[in-house]
């Protein structure tokens, strides 16, 4: 191995490798330096996203730096200038064979039955750099092993080589550090602390970064071989931020989902739920085949043909008595076409959000900001919306690094302490109701406290947002129990505070920046008669009301997403036609009339739009079971039968056509979209052009707890629900309160309490939370247990009262 | 066995404020949990997480690094017998021997009335004195198995009540008002110490 002749030169810092003179850039690791000039140190512990640590010496190397060469960790080393490095030299060799010899003495020889075999650092390292032989006869070290360390990932203790990459992940990078090493010398071992299970929402990056097989993924456990394994570059599709994945199938079923390096997104880091949600992609029950309704009203089976014909006549109605709700599970392809179908049908009212998101407004009338721009070191960040821990993982994880490491100030406009509130600057709990007030009330020289806010911390939020460096907006739905109007108003109030601000959409639900991008919003039809197209709620109230005879559900759960239950309720008791096109049954498809089966992620190729608009590239793995079709060819096919040839005949072509209509996909080259490891942003240039929405909030009433509804990552979801490995993660409903309330009532948390509502009552059991302030219940959305959409109305905030139970 | 009681909290609370940073003061609540003890128990850990506002995790992995805290329950006397190289030419292999013997335990044992745990250690700084050992880490100076007999008997029997119960690092306790501490301050708010700040390249 010799450096390579044409290192690009670099006003850097010059030093010798192997004979070769060189140049490395200011401050550069000698590792990084070694890896982009093509000379390779092998290595365990280091991971280029995390601290050097040095602990495993296999990068050993000679280096010189003017007293003589001396081996020492690459690593730990930052090239200065004249430094002579050899990795090759006589005492390299002999210090990585002695490092390698001391490493194995005590790892088990059982790679045959290890996951790791065949794709092990370990095993790879000893292959290239080891003595071959072991010179150890003594016993080896014995462990019980697997031990489960959480519900997903199995620890051998006996493969451990101790290089700190998991633990220093743990506590780095997630945050939770759960995993420590523990005992010491010889008895070195990593483990958690009795009964406190490594329960993050990271673990499966521990798996993925573990240099042996000593770490163990339950989804994958003795799965599949490596060497069975092949693989495609996509994107999670689970959540909004499009961590940039591996996906890796073994005859024809996804077993593996890796996180890829992407600088602009995700880091390489997963969340378990887009590591792991790729169970559902195999589940059992799954949509097949295409259905329809009998005389008796039971489903039976029907060809695609016959279905889609009756499909295409319930779409063939008066154009203003249909509506077309959901679309941010398809790829943007097929957003797309159907976007153009409903144009051609002239239906214009169709909304990828199910009432739990924002008005697109918001996001078309400011200012659109990216993760760098959010992470840029000085920058300050306003977290407006739910916790992005729970919602949005990997931006979590991006975030985290940013306040944590590089200085980004965090000002929480939340309605209770989010998974970063160790690191914000100015905390602004605003009760349910209050966030526009609170943001209204943010200045220097604030002087009252406002909405359960101190006058101190509204000054320190103006301050903060006076100050040099970007200020991004990080804007959600914190609350669904609370319109979302006020998260505009907070919005519009902090605009006049800090004028430049951007904004990132905090819009979780897959691919739905791509579904407003193609134009699956209310109103934007452009073959429609000019009248307003309307939203999901209101598509819903129309149905009750008996204004909408057809409802076609693209990948879209109305029954259990929609925050209020009570409207979802009677618009499906009232409306004549339902049509899902959907991948698993659900609350809605029970419902439907027509269903069609999709194809899911890891089955279609595609593109997904990000949070910030960023292309990248969804692929097909495995084929889709029994008839399921891809999302485009539906609706080229229901096209087709109501009379609208889209004249789009392969997904090449929907791409030409896309290219050629969307003015913000001009030039967008999507083949090369998979070797694009950051992908291009579109729809970037936004000015501001956003108004406050009046909303008037009522005092709070004599219930006397406003209702905090909001999403943790484990809910009973549909693909939650379809993921073995998951399904049991998911929260159960609780109702949980500050501290003080729980003092207040006399109950002890776990107790049974009845929560009074304006419909009736309930009994839940209570929790306490900390977190939250004072005068707010909070109970986690789709929580198994209780669905908290029945006590969502159409009032801007809901009040509730907690009793003791009366039992 | 578990959890500080509530004046010991009231102890580590003021410990606590002696430190920036809560989490300094992990090693002395590890020595008060296990002076209230005798061991430093899970229960107390995590009570100890709690304050200093750490994990668990992190509170295990600090306490199992250092041999002195037990995680386990010992006896009351802790009895560590010299076998390093001064010791061992002098008897110190021998005086284990019969300590086993005459306690009935191996090293790391505890004797079935919970008085005393046995453990052999290496150079415990006293090779003038060889052979020696320490009683809750409190030396006895060149004894002969005469003399440990007789430094067991007298700890049954309560005669030595300048060695106290296994746990208890000294029986003198520092209180420092607030107003007399040396000057706490976070280390975020030292800024650049002057000896780092000269090597730092000139702003260009």
């Amino acid at each position: 191995m010799t450096a390579t002749e044409n290192a690009p030169a670099t006003t850097g810092v010059p030093f010798t490798l192997n004979g070769v003179e060189l140049e490395a850039k200011q401050g550069e690791n000698l590792l990084d330096a070694c890896d982009r000039l093509g000379v390779h140190i092998p290595r365990f512990c280091y991971h280029p996203r995390m601290t050097p640590v040095g602990m495993c010496r296999m990068c050993l190397v000679e280096i010189d730096t003017g007293r003589g060469p001396a081996l020492q960790p690459g690593c730990m080393m930052t090239v200065s200038p004249n430094m002579v490095v050899n990795t090759e030299s006589e005492a390299t060799v002999k210090a990585q064979d002695g490092v390698l010899e001391l490493l194995l003495i005590n790892h088990p020889l059982d790679c045959p039955v290890c996951d790791k075999g065949g794709e092990c650092p370990l095993q790879d390292n000893a292959f290239a750099y080891g003595p071959g032989e072991s010179r150890f006869v003594e016993e080896k070290r014995h462990y019980e092993k697997p031990i489960p360390i959480s519900d997903l990932v199995f620890l051998d203790r006996e493969r451990c080589i101790l290089c700190d990459r998991c633990t220093r992940f743990a506590d780095e990078v997630a945050g939770d550090p759960l995993i420590h090493f523990v005992d010491r010398g010889a008895q070195t071992q990593v483990n958690t602390f009795p009964d406190h299970p490594f329960s993050s929402y990271f673990s499966g990056n521990t798996v993925q970064i573990c240099p042996v097989g000593a770490l163990t993924a339950k989804p994958y456990r003795f799965k599949a071989r490596p060497w069975d394994l092949t693989g495609v570059e996509s994107t999670a599709a689970v959540d909004a931020t499009g961590a940039r994945v591996a996906i890796q199938s073994s005859q024809n079923r996804l077993v593996r989902v890796l996180g890829v390096d992407s600088d602009a997104v995700n880091w390489g880091w997963l969340s378990d739920k887009e590591r792991f949600i790729h169970e559902a992609t195999d589940a059992e029950d799954r949509l097949t085949d295409p259905l329809t309704r009998d005389d008796a009203g039971e489903f039976v089976v029907r060809r695609w043909t016959d279905a889609t014909k009756i499909a295409a006549e319930a779409l063939q109605g008066p154009a203003e008595r249909i509506g077309v709700i959901g679309g941010a599970r398809l790829p943007l392809e097929a957003q797309f076409l159907w976007a153009r179908l409903t144009d051609e049908l002239g239906i214009t009212s169709r909304d990828a959000q199910l009432g739990d998101g924002l008005d697109p407004a918001i996001l078309s009338g400011a200012p659109r900001a990216t993760i760098d721009r959010a992470c840029t070191p000085g920058g300050t960040v306003v977290l407006l919306g739910a916790d992005p821990k729970e919602e949005l993982p990997s931006l979590f994880l991006r975030l985290r690094h940013a306040v944590a490491e590089d200085g980004v100030k965090l000002i929480e406009l939340t309605p209770r302490a989010s998974s970063l509130s160790s690191y914000a600057k100015a905390r602004l709990y605003a009760a349910p109701g209050a966030a526009a007030e609170v943001a209204a009330a943010i200045s220097t020289d604030a002087s009252a406290s406002v909405g359960g806010v101190d006058a101190q911390e509204l000054a320190k939020a103006a301050e903060l947002l006076g100050a040099d460096g970007p200020v991004t907006v990080l804007v959600g739905r914190a609350n669904l129990a609370e319109t979302a109007d006020l998260t505009a108003a907070a919005l519009v109030a902090l605009h006049d505070v800090a004028p430049d601000l951007a904004v990132l959409s905090g819009l979780r639900r897959g691919n739905i920046h791509g579904a407003i991008e193609m134009g699956l919003v209310p109103g934007s039809a452009e073959g429609g008669d000019g009248a307003a197209g309307k939203s999901t709620e209101a598509m819903l109230a129309a149905a009750a009301a008996g204004e909408i005879d057809t409802l076609v559900l693209l990948g879209a759960d109305p029954m259990a997403d929609v925050p209020n239950r009570e409207l979802v309720e009677s618009a499906f008791a009232a409306v004549a036609t339902v049509v899902s096109i959907d991948t698993f049954n659900t609350a809605s498809t029970a419902r439907a009339d027509i269903v069609l089966p999709a194809a899911a992620w890891g089955e279609v190729d595609g593109t997904f739009c990000n949070l910030e608009g960023r292309l990248s590239p969804l692929s097909a793995k495995v084929t889709s079971p029994g008839q399921a079709r891809a999302d485009w060819i539906i609706a080229a096919e229901l096209a087709l039968a109501t009379g609208h040839d889209l004249g789009v005949g392969s997904l090449g072509e929907v791409r030409s056509a896309m290219v050629e209509t969307v003015p913000s996909l001009a030039g967008v080259d999507f083949d090369g979209l998979v070797s694009d490891a950051d992908g291009p942003v579109i729809g970037g240039d936004r000015a501001w052009s956003l108004s406050a929405p009046s909303v008037s909030v009522p005092p709070v009433d004599g219930y006397g707890l406003r209702l905090l509804v909001d999403r943790t990552l484990w809910d009973e979801g549909t693909m939650v629900h379809h993921a073995p490995s998951l399904a049991h993660l998911a929260t159960t409903a609780t109702v949980s309160v500050a501290p003080a309330v729980l003092d207040r009532l006399g109950v002890q948390p776990g107790d049974q309490v009845t929560l009074n509502h304006e419909n009736g009552s309930v009994d839940l059991a209570v929790a306490a939370d900390g977190r939250l302030p004072d005068g707010v219940a909070r109970i986690p959305f789709r929580a198994a247990g209780f669905d908290a959409g029945t006590l969502i109305g159409e009032g801007p905030v809901v009040d509730v009262r907690l009793d003791r139970a009366s039992s | 066995m578990s959890r500080l009681n509530a004046a010991n909290v009231t102890l580590a609370n003021e410990i606590i404020s002696h430190y920036p940073k809560k989490k300094s003061a992990l090693i002395p609540l590890l020595h008060l949990a296990q002076e209230q003890d005798g061991y430093v128990a899970d229960d107390a850990m995590e009570h100890i997480a709690e304050l200093v506002e750490v994990t668990p995790a992190e509170v295990l992995g600090t306490c199992s690094f250092y041999e002195m805290f037990k995680r386990h329950p010992v006896g009351t006397y802790m009895i560590n017998v010299c076998t390093n190289i001064s010791c061992q030419l002098l008897g110190g292999e021998e005086l284990l021997h019969h300590a086993e013997q005459t306690l009935g335990i191996r090293p790391g044992g505890t004797t079935d009335d919970g008085m005393f745990t046995l453990e052999d250690v290496e150079c415990i700084a006293a090779c003038t004195e060889a052979p020696c050992l320490q009683v809750n880490y409190r030396h006895e100076y060149r004894l002969s198995t005469d003399d440990f007999d007789r430094l067991v008997a007298d700890l049954r029997s309560g005669k030595r009540s300048d060695i106290p119960a296994h746990g208890t690092l000294g029986t003198v306790r520092q209180h420092i008002p607030a107003d007399r501490r040396a000057g706490i301050k976070h280390p975020d708010d030292e800024g650049t110490p002057a000896w780092f700040a000269s090597r730092q390249p000139a702003e260009s």
